[in-house]
């Protein structure tokens, strides 16, 4: 096995095989596939925290407050910070390690970051397989951050026991922003620079978007599933300072009433289930079209196929459903 | 018909009887961006008013200088910056500046020096007297000016975070030689804010940093009157990227900043405000360097006056130190930067600077050789005694164009000024990253233009031509770090430590108050408490600034 | 996730030197040439460079270097990453580097020495050309 030395060195703690890894991971599906057979057992240890936040909330502040403090309780903590790919050029800045200042030592905080690649599904997926590394490299702790508090994010923190939005006094449009996307998933939302004027008046706009949604109706019913465990968690709401670390007590105990709502009310079976559901469908989702893509490069017929749905002799739902056939997958 | 509309007739005449469609590039532009005409008439400056905007040499807006006889009275101050090794070193090389007619003394300090910690500190490896000269405590700046008369010569130092600890060091030194304080005349630069904007050697966090510099201006409005208390500089700015228009603004902005600062403190304006003075750059384009300090004289004054209402003319006047602009040298055929230099000095001149230093060729490659120092202060005499440049006063005013850049650039700093109050004044933007992402996007797009060859370097993207560079190099001995380490382990040893304790413990009671710790920092200077003694007791207090780095 | 590997590059300014201009303008141009980029900020120390490399796990590192601390710093660098089994990343220092230290620098595995008024494109090519893996 390709991986097997650098396997046996993650589950010592070293950090440069769990970098390696990475890399692995993501750069490569296959590569993805044999580590995850190899480390799966060992993973199912750490707490999983989502973070994320507009631009201009502090989050890296309020990420190096938080870390400061699990560190003093002896705990060890990985941070993947998500920065966006440009879509022009493929590249992208990475830039969120910086801003927490490196006051950290190497032993207990690993902090990796990761350009999303502009993939969908993709990133989800490359995301869960580096939470596995850390977790399974002893992190008791790994936190996810992204920048943006968008639609995107939603499948990355299906992972997340823990989702925390981050949002600041005066900012205008940044509780829109959150209504058309992650709202349904968060558990926790923290006003942060509560020494801004205007805190206050953040958290009662948060509570009405909250009174709103409670109003609302899901007639779907992937999305009601999706979103089990909303039902039985009232989302709380709190503020602190990260600069000086105001309030973060508060935090950590809404962090801790959290993790035992999941675990005494049950509901962390169910975060159990749709989390290897959603994994295995991100999976799924690159395989087949990875396979689709290659069946359409390279296959004869579907030259063919496509020469008639020019023509308008077969229309796209019609080659599909061929498609799905040769794959085999018919219903 | 006006004699405007005549002029707009003749010049569409023109415009159509020749063919001027045929040109070398489609659009001529600046540096700033600033899309220059085929040609300026009387109608590019229509409402000139020669009283409001010009006046007179010397006088209210100063836009024609700020002198009234300027260079034919006194010629600028020829301050070439040096500074390398070990104080004895540059001792030497000062001694050797003003032998050659140097007229004012301009310290470059080793970046430890600048960072406030001792040469004993392992962040220090490597950096001591690499970029300027070596100094942590009063023993090394008595030698560094040994056998230089403080009473007679102007010394400039360019030093931010430590600047007041600096400035004690340098009466101190005077104390020994047996002069008072009233008679010392310089410059320290203390300009915290660009340093946050661009040039990134800070201590501590913006507002204690304001704290200190209020109290060395307030200190110095006391007791050393002719001092210059801050060099509030652009020069920073530009190398790091900025174009000539966010040089002046961005500047300017600072300068007011301060100025707000000090009348919050309860200063009278027209007690310090004569003592401030502004530091900037020249760049290669010529007509839009001499018109940037142009505009910057008739900015400040009309601010000065309107806004801040300072009574008297000399805190309206601003005066500024020029350098040429060391991020505009090639390493490739390294001479060609001699006529670079020439260019940018003239410009300097011709837009009135009270100082100027010029580059040396070679310093793209390293710090500058005895002999390329020699041949830029030559550069600065032949302007001065041989061009003729310097036989009237602003020579290039009343030109349709150089009036039309100088109103187009005063007007786009204006603008500036009005997106830096929105964001709630320069330090908010400075947390916010805005002066920041700004020079990060036009030095980027600089560089973009420059490899796509829509910009021209001489040598470097057109007309090259690949020559290994054979310039004699100036190399700093690795044993002088050493040596530094050595010298303040020993007086470390050697001086009374119970009474350096005593004076940094008062230091930091001070620093935890109100009170101007300019005194107790001078206390603790004739101690022999180092430099980075001082600035660890304020740090305890003050804490340290950490940057939220964008790119 | 792509199929194609991705270039990732650690820029960094050691020591005390702020001037930053030359490295975030290459940080940019490394960023527009489809890789993905980090950079550190300024006043890194050789410890926190080395444990981003650990951790980052870049294909190159490029030292931006424009004081003079050069030799003095860039072999700890170096050796610092041998320490860690680290030999297969690219390291490159640029800035201002004479011609007369690069053989002592290339003699502890550094390259590239680009100065001022270095071609950006020259530099994304020799990142291209020069990986170690």
């Amino acid at each position: 096995m390709e991986y097997s030395n650098l396997i046996s060195q993650l589950l010592k703690g070293h950090p440069r095989a769990a970098a390696r890894l990475i890399t692995f991971v993501e750069n490569d599906i296959e590569a993805a596939e044999e580590i995850v057979n190899s480390i799966y057992e060992h993973t199912g240890n750490a707490y999983i925290l989502g973070i994320t936040g507009a631009p201009g909330t502090g989050k890296s502040t309020f990420i190096s407050t938080l870390i400061k403090i699990y560190v003093e309780q002896g705990k060890k903590i990985g941070i993947i910070c998500v920065d966006p790919t440009s879509p022009l050029t493929g590249g992208a800045l990475l830039g969120d390690r910086i801003r927490m200042k490196q006051l950290f030592s190497i032993d207990n905080v690993f902090i990796r970051s990761m350009a999303n690649r502009g993939q969908l599904g993709g990133l989800a997926r490359a995301t869960e397989d580096v939470i596995k590394i850390l977790d399974a490299y002893g992190c008791d702790i790994v936190i996810v951050e992204t920048v943006g508090v968008g639609q995107s994010e939603v499948d990355i923190f299906k992972s997340a026991h823990t989702v925390v939005v981050l949002l600041v006094p005066g900012l205008g449009d940044d509780i829109q922003a959150i209504k058309s996307g992650i709202m349904e998933i968060t558990d926790i939302f923290v006003v942060n620079k509560m020494d801004l004027p205007g805190a206050d008046k953040k958290i009662a706009e948060i509570q009405q978007m909250l009174e709103f949604k409670k109003n609302y109706k899901y007639d779907s019913k992937e999305i009601s599933e999706k979103f089990a465990k909303i039902e039985q968690w009232t989302p709380e709401i709190t503020k602190v300072n990260s600069k000086i670390g105001e309030n973060f007590d508060e935090l950590l105990g809404l962090i801790k009433k959290h993790k035992s709502f999941l675990e005494e009310s049950g509901v962390i079976s169910n975060y159990l289930k749709n989390r290897i559901t959603n994994e295995t469908i991100q999976i799924l989702k690159y395989k087949l079209t990875e396979k689709v893509e290659e069946l359409l490069n390279s296959d004869k017929e579907i030259g063919k196929y496509i020469d008639q749905a020019i023509k308008k002799s077969l229309d796209p739902y019609s080659m599909a459903n061929l498609i799905i056939k040769m794959l085999g997958l018919e219903k | 018909m006006t004699e405007h509309d005549k002029i707009k007739q003749d010049k569409e005449e023109w415009e159509n009887s020749i063919s001027l469609k045929k040109e070398r590039k489609q659009s001529f532009r600046n540096l700033s961006e600033i899309e220059i005409n085929r040609l300026y008439t009387p109608n590019d400056i229509k409402d000139f008013n020669y009283a409001l905007d010009l006046g007179f040499p010397g006088q209210y807006p100063f836009t024609r200088g700020a002198y009234p006889n300027m260079y034919r009275g006194q010629l600028w101050t020829m301050r070439q910056f040096a500074g390398f090794g070990n104080a004895e070193q540059t001792n030497k090389r000062y001694k050797f500046l003003i032998n050659h007619g140097n007229t004012g003394l301009s310290v470059a300090f080793s970046l430890h020096t600048i960072y406030g910690i001792d040469a004993t500190d392992p962040r220090a490896l490597g950096e001591i007297g690499k970029e300027g000269v070596a100094i942590d405590s009063l023993k090394d700046m008595q030698t560094l000016f040994d056998g230089i008369d403080l009473s007679k010569i102007s010394t400039s130092m360019t030093i931010n975070g430590p600047a007041s600890i600096l400035l004690a060091l340098y009466i101190v030194t005077a104390e020994k030689q047996g002069h008072t304080p009233d008679q010392l005349r310089g410059t320290i630069q203390n300009d915290i804010l660009k340093e946050y904007i661009a040039q990134k050697s800070w201590i501590f966090p913006p507002e204690p940093s304001m704290r200190i510099i209020i109290d060395t201006i307030e200190y110095c409005a006391k007791y050393v009157p002719q001092w210059y208390t801050i060099s509030i500089s652009g020069y920073h700015i530009r190398e790091a990227g900025s174009t000539a228009v966010q040089e002046l603004a961005f500047t300017l902005a600072d300068g007011f900043a301060y100025v707000e600062a000090a009348l919050e403190r309860g200063l009278d304006i027209d007690d310090f405000a004569p003592r401030l003075s502004f530091f900037f750059n020249s760049h290669n384009n010529f007509f839009e360097e001499v018109c940037k300090y142009r505009a910057a004289r008739r900015i400040w004054a009309r601010h000065m006056k309107n806004k801040y209402e300072a009574k008297k003319p000399e805190s309206m006047r601003l005066r500024f130190h020029t350098q040429t602009a060391g991020v505009s040298l090639a390493a490739q055929e390294p001479e060609n930067n001699i006529a670079r230099v020439t260019l940018q000095a003239l410009a300097s001149v011709l837009g009135g600077t009270q100082s100027l230093h010029t580059n040396s060729f070679d310093e793209a490659l390293c710090l500058p050789t005895e002999n390329a120092v020699k041949i830029a202060l030559r550069t600065q005499q032949i302007i001065a005694y041989e061009s003729g440049v310097t036989d009237t006063v602003d020579p290039l005013a009343g030109s349709y164009y150089v009036e039309w850049l100088t109103n187009k650039m005063e007007e786009e700093a204006e603008n500036y000024f009005q997106q830096i109050e929105d964001l709630g004044g320069v330090i908010p933007a400075i947390k916010a990253n805005f002066f920041q992402k700004e020079i990060a996007n036009a030095s980027y797009k600089y560089q973009q233009e420059i490899e796509n060859r829509e910009r021209t370097i001489v040598a470097v993207n057109q007309f090259e031509q690949r020559e290994p560079c054979s310039v004699p190099l100036l190399k700093i001995d690795e044993e002088i770090a050493n040596e530094q380490i050595r010298k303040l382990n020993k007086l470390k040893e050697e001086r009374d430590n119970k009474k350096v304790n005593e004076k940094l413990e008062r230091l930091k009671e001070a620093a935890k108050g109100t009170e101007n710790l300019m005194p107790f920092i001078i206390d603790a200077i004739r101690e022999y408490a180092s430099i980075g003694e001082i600035i660890n007791v304020l740090k305890e207090i003050f804490g340290a600034y950490h940057e939220d780095s964008i790119y | 996730m792509s199929k194609e590997r991705k270039i990732k590059v650690l820029c960094c300014k050691p020591g005390l030197d702020g001037h930053d201009r030359g490295v975030k303008v290459l940080a940019r141009a490394l960023r527009d040439a489809g890789m993905e980029v980090i950079y550190t900020g300024i006043h890194q120390t050789p410890d926190d460079i080395v444990n981003t490399v650990i951790q980052e796990d870049p294909d190159a590192v490029m030292l931006s270097m424009l004081s003079g601390s050069h030799n003095a710093i860039c072999p700890i660098i170096m050796d610092k990453l041998k320490e860690h089994g680290i030999d297969d990343v690219l390291v490159a220092v640029g800035g201002i580097i004479p011609d007369e230290d690069k053989t002592f620098l290339e003699s502890h595995g550094l390259k590239g020495f680009y100065g001022p008024g270095t071609d950006l494109k020259t530099i994304v090519d020799f990142v291209k050309n020069n990986l170690k893996r």
